[in-house]
């Protein structure tokens, strides 16, 4: 295949902060890079698993507002696309389409993601994904190190990747990443002992508000600040994914896939991996709860 | 004895004492006993006195941190890690600071600067930012009052205990010394990272 013969979409308007993503780059925190990646991972995977892709495929990851793309291809080619995560209206060429469906769209068509009904992300996975050079192995737009393709821009063409035909799964499972009202398992630790007992008790004990600075480092929440027993500032140490951060202010940072590798603040308890993707979802305004795990 | 207190379901921070083990030496201690023991380890990352470990499940983890020795077993030879020299031009903006902060001359600090042997310690701040220790304690000086918005890639740069080179323009509040031409990131190399944790730095005049 040429890459003239190459299927690719064309951003006639790329939404507010539309991302290229896959599975990111695990294991070089040591060297200060991210691990990066889909936020919603399990609303990714079942994207790809709906087109035929493997799973970390690269996938469009909306904000809010998705975007406006033209297939282009051979006059008579199609792509087979699928939207999985926070539910939005889709159209092709004006007409209405299903989210979590395998959707065939013809060559010159345009495709349509409107703005969420609820939570935050939705995912565009391609059949033969999003084909952009990788940096460092990974298709991942990181926001903290600003490594990876940049954000989606008006004009860009994005190639999509040649695959050989195999099998297209048409599942009907939806992941139920939007609609129970997030109660986020947590781990204390491993600096919980860097707060007053009430800190504890507010932790859990709190409708903690999801504020609009909330990005893809990080949920910022609101709510009464978190007192310390010990003032001091802590050496720098590193941090995983879902570590809750209380920066001096005493409101939690809870961090997401680009959150920064080492910090300076405590982390007072680390939410359960498998409960990230409703964080990932939790949009700004609404609240979320913590629940000390098992 | 080894001291770790948990990183939620699969992870551990282990303490160690300001005047233990080295850190960066520990972290690759643990690299090593994860890779002897057939346990896949997700990040291991090094911290001013931590070690940061994620494993890829809880039993990995419980068996990892059960066969780690308390003191790192393989010395700064032994990891083998290449020294690396930087190149430095001293044209910092920030030379009549220290100087000021310091009574010593600019050649008193270029000598000193240059006289210690480093190590990097730990990442942070931005992909391949590695703060070095073995800065000469008389070169010791708090951050900056207001951070620079803009600070030129390839700033030699010292702050509290350490030297850092920024690998990219950024913001910085550390005290600029010099720059070097040598790229400390660069993603279309491998390594991309220059300079990982553990390893020995030292800085020479660029014009030399």
């Amino acid at each position: 295949m040429t890459s003239s013969d190459m299927q690719a979409l064309e951003v006639l308007t790329p939404g507010p902060l539309t991302t290229v993503q896959d599975h990111g780059r695990p294991g070089m925190a040591h060297l200060g890079v991210p691990p990066s990646g889909a936020l919603d991972r399990p609303g990714a995977d079942l994207a790809n698993q709906l087109v035929g892709n493997p799973p970390g495929f690269a996938v469009l990851e909306t904000t809010l507002t998705g975007p406006r793309l033209r297939v282009l291809g051979l006059s008579g080619s199609s792509v087979v696309l699928a939207v999985t995560g926070a539910p939005a209206p889709i159209t092709v060429d004006g007409h209405p389409a299903s989210m979590g469906r395998v959707l065939q769209v013809p060559a010159g068509a345009v495709v349509q993601l409107g703005t969420c009904s609820a939570g935050v992300r939705s995912y565009l996975a391609v059949r033969g994904g999003i084909a952009v050079a990788e940096v460092l192995g990974s298709r991942s737009h990181d926001l903290l190190s600003g490594l990876g393709p940049p954000a989606l821009q008006r004009g860009q063409r994005l190639p999509i990747g040649a695959m050989l035909d195999a099998g297209i799964t048409a599942t009907t499972a939806w992941p139920d990443t939007i609609d129970p009202p997030p109660v986020l398992p947590i781990v204390l630790g491993p600096r919980d002992h860097w707060f007053a007992p009430e800190a504890l008790e507010l932790l859990t004990g709190t409708a903690w508000q999801v504020s609009p600075a909330s990005n893809r480092i990080g949920l910022r929440l609101t709510g009464p600040a978190l007192p310390r027993r010990r003032p001091e500032q802590l050496p720098s140490e590193g941090v995983v994914t879902g570590s809750i951060q209380i920066p001096q202010d005493g409101q939690p940072v809870l961090f997401l896939a680009d959150h920064p590798t080492t910090g300076g603040y405590p982390v007072i308890a680390v939410v359960d991996e498998s409960a990230l993707h409703h964080a990932a979802q939790a949009r700004p305004g609404t609240t979320l709860r913590f629940v000390l795990g098992r | 004895m080894i001291e770790f207190v948990r990183v939620g379901r699969t992870g551990a921070l282990l303490e160690l004492r300001p005047d233990g083990p080295d850190v960066a030496l520990m972290a690759l201690t643990v690299r090593r006993v994860a890779s002897d023991l057939g346990i896949q380890v997700r990040e291991v990352v090094p911290g001013a006195r931590t070690v940061l470990i994620q494993a890829s499940d809880a039993q990995a983890l419980v068996v990892l941190l059960a066969a780690l020795p308390d003191q790192p077993d393989l010395a700064p030879t032994e990891a083998q890690l290449p020294v690396v020299e930087l190149p430095v031009r001293y044209d910092g903006p920030d030379l009549s600071i220290v100087a000021a902060a310091t009574g010593f001359a600019v050649a008193e600090i270029v000598r000193r600067h240059q006289g210690a042997t480093y190590r990097a310690a730990f990442t942070g701040f931005a992909p391949g930012f590695a703060y070095l220790t073995g800065l000469d304690p008389a070169l010791r000086l708090p951050r900056l009052d207001t951070p620079r918005p803009a600070v030129p890639a390839g700033s030699v740069a010292i702050a509290d205990d350490y030297c850092a080179v920024y690998p990219r323009r950024s913001p910085g509040g550390w005290h600029l010394l010099g720059t070097t031409t040598t790229m400390m990131f660069d993603v279309d190399r491998d390594p991309a990272a220059l300079v990982s944790p553990g390893q020995t730095v030292r800085f020479v005049d660029a014009d030399r």
